[in-house]
């Protein structure tokens, strides 16, 4: 379980990115993040789990656990798997009805825009409207 | 360095060495800083920096020439119409077209592919007929072509690589039958920057009495062209890849094809009269160039011509030979490192990927150092799975680039691995 709430593991990643000034510093981070992302089984890698319109491959899964959405997700790019790494580390363990009206703006906080250009927030915004599908499935049911 | 003996084309008053401190004063973007950084500019392949002279047409063009061309009757009108009809010239005499009714002033080379395929191909396909284009084209050589075949009924033919990527020009000569009406390949690889035998596809396809369309994106900016003495029937090029403004682009072809073409967009300037029951065509070239035409873009074009003109083709040529070796060297320092479809005459253009790693990751990393190259299948997707990969790293050169520049790439592609694979 997550004892954070939401916008303070938000607040938490924004203020360790601005520890580097220099862009590259930002990356290298984000580069750790990612390597630290815990493996997901090759049996969930299927076609159904692949995210739809991200530049590099991207799958996602999730289940629920005592009410609370546990993700396991992966990429075949070590930036998006930073990138990945923190979304899971603000939502995981968090509850559906939280995940859906989480606002994750704190990618745009960090001040890496060539992160968000228009073309990579495409994927952006596809990887967190499937997050949020997942956790939509676990109300319905 | 000296200019070769012998060559007597080179002008006395052309600089016979590219001195890239010097040019680089000419390309005001080449001052940008890029994540705190100096840019380093490779995606040259993608469209090219634009020289000061080049910028400063387009302004005057907007404060001192601007008008609608023909038929005006006032002075500006005159004045437009003139420079933009010597633009054509300009145009005809760089590729050495017999005359400039040859040179039709388009969008770019896809408008120019997709101008031929349509109306070309609507006129002079029958079903069972063949058109043949090769497995490395740009995706705006292949969609034209599949479309005009799949609603004519006829076959889309692809000549296949070798191991290393070139043109099998074997299976190409076996693959030609009386069947084939057009074959159109790239001149150079925009992908890989392999130089195509050209010369040879035209003359083994003429023999099988098939026409030839040069896509020459990649090649005008690089090396010279002679339509005449190459004897091909369609080329294609975009004045952006060519130091020009975008939305300028040419299609030549020889003056009988076009004759015998019906137009391709129909409306004002390329008519002759109009009735509601009868119209006629107004005559070369205007008859390919309905609405206003990009006036202010093909005058623009021009002054980018006199600009390669005056460095010299040649010296350019030599110059960036230098570069893509000088790059080619260097980057086979790195470990893991695969070249893409590499040949000694390559164009300054090389794809590669480092192995385990992302060309994504790798594009993007870069980016921060203030490097632009592309990632990705740069739109040739059968070239890709020819190879089994998702994309390469393309870094594409231009004369205003520089040695220190590839070593600037080189030292950040090693940090970039170091960081990557810790």
């Amino acid at each position: 379980m997550n004892r954070q709430s939401i916008a303070e593991t938000e607040k938490e990643i924004v203020e360790e990115f601005e520890l580097f000034d220099d862009p590259v510093n930002k990356y290298e981070y984000l580069i750790d993040i990612g390597h630290q992302l815990p493996e997901m089984p090759q049996d969930l890698k299927t076609d159904a789990n692949i995210i739809d319109g991200c530049t590099s491959r991207v799958w996602i899964s999730a289940v629920l656990k005592d009410q609370r959405v546990y993700y396991q997700a992966d990429s075949n790019t070590v930036i998006t798997k930073g990138i990945i790494a923190l979304l899971l580390r603000v939502l995981n363990g968090r509850k559906p009805a939280e995940i859906i009206d989480a606002q994750l703006d704190f990618l745009q906080k960090i001040n890496m825009h060539n992160l968000l250009s228009e073309q990579r927030s495409n994927g952006l915004q596809s990887m967190i409207r499937r997050i949020k599908r997942e956790a939509q499935k676990f109300i319905i049911a | 360095m000296k200019t070769q003996a012998g060559n007597n084309k080179i002008k006395s008053t052309q600089i016979q060495t590219i001195h890239p401190a010097e040019i680089r004063k000419e390309f005001p973007i080449l001052n940008t800083q890029v994540n705190g950084k100096p840019l380093i500019y490779f995606d040259n392949a993608a469209t090219t920096q634009k020289p000061k002279v080049v910028i400063d047409s387009i302004t005057n063009y907007y404060r001192n020439q601007n008008a609608n061309i023909h038929r005006g009757l006032h002075e500006l009108s005159d004045r437009a119409t003139q420079q933009y009809e010597q633009a054509r010239k300009k145009t005809a005499d760089f590729i050495h077209a017999k005359e400039k009714a040859e040179i039709n002033f388009l969008r770019g080379t896809t408008e120019a592919i997709n101008l031929v395929a349509s109306a070309w191909g609507n006129q002079f396909l029958q079903q069972g007929d063949e058109i043949m284009i090769s497995q490395m084209e740009h995706h705006s050589n292949i969609v034209p072509w599949y479309r005009i075949c799949k609603s004519k009924g006829c076959r889309l033919k692809i000549i296949p690589l070798n191991d290393v990527g070139e043109l099998n020009m074997e299976t190409f000569a076996s693959l030609l039958n009386a069947k084939t009406k057009l074959v159109s390949v790239a001149y150079i690889s925009n992908a890989l920057g392999l130089i195509n035998p050209i010369q040879k596809i035209i003359d083994i396809a003429h023999q099988a009495g098939a026409l030839v369309m040069l896509d020459a994106a990649q090649a005008v900016q690089h090396t010279k062209i002679d339509v005449q003495s190459l004897d091909c029937d369609f080329l294609a090029f975009s004045g952006h890849k060519m130091y020009a403004p975008t939305g300028i682009g040419v299609l030549y072809a020889k003056r009988a094809i076009l004759e015998s073409m019906q137009p391709y967009q129909s409306g004002g300037e390329m008519i002759d009269k109009v009735g509601f029951d009868e119209v006629t065509y107004n005559e070369l070239p205007y008859k390919f160039e309905a609405g206003t035409p990009n006036i202010c873009g093909a005058i623009a074009l021009g002054t980018a011509i006199d600009f390669i003109q005056d460095t010299g083709m040649d010296n350019i040529q030599r110059y960036e030979h230098e570069l893509i070796t000088y790059a080619s060297d260097a980057l086979k320092t790195i470990k893991g490192l695969r070249i893409y479809g590499e040949n000694a005459k390559n164009a300054p253009v090389i794809s590669f990927n480092i192995e385990g790693l992302h060309h994504y990751d790798i594009g993007s990393l870069l980016n921060q150092y203030g490097i632009a190259i592309r990632t990705g299948h740069h739109c040739t997707q059968p070239l890709m799975d020819f190879f089994g990969i998702s994309g390469t790293c393309r870094a594409s050169f231009a004369f205003y680039n520089t040695k220190e520049e590839i070593d600037r790439m080189i030292q950040a592609l090693n940090h970039i691995i170091k960081m990557l694979t810790k």
